[in-house]
């Protein structure tokens, strides 16, 4: 589904991830650990495009029938609208648009645009109270809802996810963790995972990565024994 | 009562004038944070292009009907190329941005001199917009009659726009958050080109309804740009609202001072009392508030 190779990414001039191989394959789910700092979200800007890929690192992905397209130097709108999303960290939505017009703003222009919203709804029912509210005055719970409702709503077959649960309240994390668990074991969806929480992350994915200044320290099958290797390969 | 009636029409009509001018401005400025100082040469657009409406059409009403479309079109098309070719290479650089339209701006200017020479030139005002209603003892000019309602057409049609269309949520979204309308599939730069389109357009249709209050001259933009950010500044940035509130409030003051004294100090009188207000609230009359900082 994706394949980074030699991937180095960064801002300014100054490179944040260095020459980076990683792969997502069909239905996969797939965790990038690490420390703060460590690279894990512009690794993930990159993916997705905000950011520039630097040298001849190259990003690709393919296509529902299986055909790999290079999209390094595609917009980040390009890149989504040929089927990743991207679940940004900090719960961010459009602050000043309704709740609905959130979800909206993806569904325009899709033949079944308010289908999929409504599918959307089923799977997070705490939104339909709150189509009105203006976004930004949701609780940060309630935003997250509303950002991976509204990744969802471009149909997906690649969701990149960056620390999904971090800063929200404990009854909603659980809540967001078996959505994303649920969400995966439908099929038709590939997940890219950045997460703190070691459990969670070994818990989802079948292969996880360790990043730790940039570079890939551990990569593996999560399973017996692969919280030990993650917790080696974290520490300093 | 008469000379209350009397003030209250002049400083609406006052008001609305400014809020055509600042219109567009409260977009392209308010909106995407351009500073954009070739905005008052796209007003001196759809003035010159009321002029050449009549000149071809000749009806002077079938003309101005006519011309209100065409100077939409003229200055939105203006704005596209100058958005396209210079400043979304700036985007990051705001004060080249402020130098290369103003330069923009002075290139248009010698462009009018050149085509339609230095002396001001004359549109003719409709027979159903001369002379002028009573209303409530006072005689009020059709022509600023005529101002007030397109300004309140063009405020509405732009608010329901940005309210109700597709458009409008796009722009509304990469206004307030590029990366994210990036990753939920809207092309920011082909939303830029058209805010921007719609910004310099709403500046072609002011210049047109100005002709009928004024004559047109290469430098008639100038006169109006400044007055044009005050109001934006003043209302506060990205909300259309503030830009109503504070042409109207202006508009008022203005006609108020200038009752008691000269144009020119009635002027002084406003940057004062503008100045003041911005010192106690430098965020303008409206800001948006919400609970995330994105």
């Amino acid at each position: 589904m994706l394949r980074l190779r030699e991937l180095t990414c960064g801002y300014g001039r100054s490179a944040v991830v260095h020459g980076i191989d990683l792969d997502v394959g069909v239905d996969e789910v797939v965790a990038v650990m690490g420390h703060n700092g460590a690279g894990k979200t512009t690794l993930l800007r990159a993916v997705v495009g905000l950011i520039p890929a630097m040298g001849r690192g190259t990003i690709e992905f393919a296509d529902a029938a299986g055909n790999w397209t290079d999209v390094t130097g595609r917009p980040a709108n390009r890149r989504v609208r040929s089927g990743m999303a991207y679940v940004p960290q900090g719960q961010q939505c459009f602050a000043h648009l309704t709740c609905a017009e959130n979800l909206r703003l993806v569904a325009d222009g899709r033949k079944r645009g308010k289908a999929l919203i409504d599918e959307q709804l089923d799977l997070f029912p705490a939104l339909r109270g709150l189509l009105t509210r203006q976004a930004g005055l949701l609780s940060g719970g309630q935003r997250q809802q509303l950002a991976i409702a509204r990744a969802l709503i471009g149909e997906p077959r690649l969701l990149i996810l960056d620390e999904p649960t971090e800063g929200i309240q404990p009854t909603v994390v659980a809540e967001i963790e078996s959505t994303i668990v649920a969400l995966a074991a439908r099929g038709g969806l590939s997940v890219l995972l950045v997460e703190q929480h070691l459990g969670f992350a070994l818990q989802a994915a079948s292969r996880y990565y360790v990043l730790r200044s940039g570079r890939i320290a551990s990569e593996g099958e999560t399973g017996t024994g692969a919280e030990a290797r993650v917790r080696e390969a974290m520490a300093i | 009562m008469d000379i209350l009636v009397g003030q209250l029409f002049t400083g609406l009509s006052t008001g609305s004038i400014l809020l055509l001018a600042a219109l567009g401005l409260s977009l392209t400025f308010g909106q995407m944070g351009v500073v954009n100082m070739a905005h008052g040469e796209f007003i001196m657009a759809g003035c010159y292009t009321a002029y050449v409406t009549q000149q071809v059409v000749g009806g002077a009403g079938v003309s101005l009907l006519i011309a209100l479309p065409i100077g939409f079109a003229v200055g939105g098309a203006m704005g596209l190329i100058l958005e396209v070719l210079l400043i979304r290479r700036l985007y990051h650089r705001p004060l080249d941005t402020l130098l290369v339209t103003f330069g923009v701006g002075l290139i248009l200017q010698q462009v009018a001199r050149d085509v339609f020479g230095a002396p001001a030139v004359n549109v003719t005002v409709p027979q159903f917009l001369r002379g002028g209603v009573e209303i409530l003892g006072t005689t009020v000019p059709k022509t600023r009659l005529f101002i007030m309602a397109l300004a309140v057409v063009a405020v509405a049609a732009l608010a329901l726009v940005l309210r109700f269309t597709p458009a409008g949520r796009r722009i509304r979204a990469v206004v307030g958050n590029r990366d994210l309308a990036e990753t939920a599939g809207i092309s920011s730069r082909a939303v830029d080109a058209g805010t921007f389109f719609i910004g310099s357009g709403l500046a072609g249709v002011a210049g047109v309804a100005l002709t009928l209050i004024g004559s047109t001259s290469p430098t008639t933009g100038q006169s109006y740009l400044v007055d044009a950010f005050l109001v934006v500044v003043a209302g506060g940035l990205g909300r259309i609202k503030g830009a109503v509130v504070a042409a109207v409030a202006l508009g008022a003051l203005q006609s108020v001072f200038e009752t008691y004294s000269t144009a020119s100090l009635a002027k002084v009188g406003v940057f004062v009392v503008i100045v003041v207000f911005l010192q106690l609230r430098p965020q303008g009359l409206f800001t948006l508030r919400t609970r995330s900082l994105a």
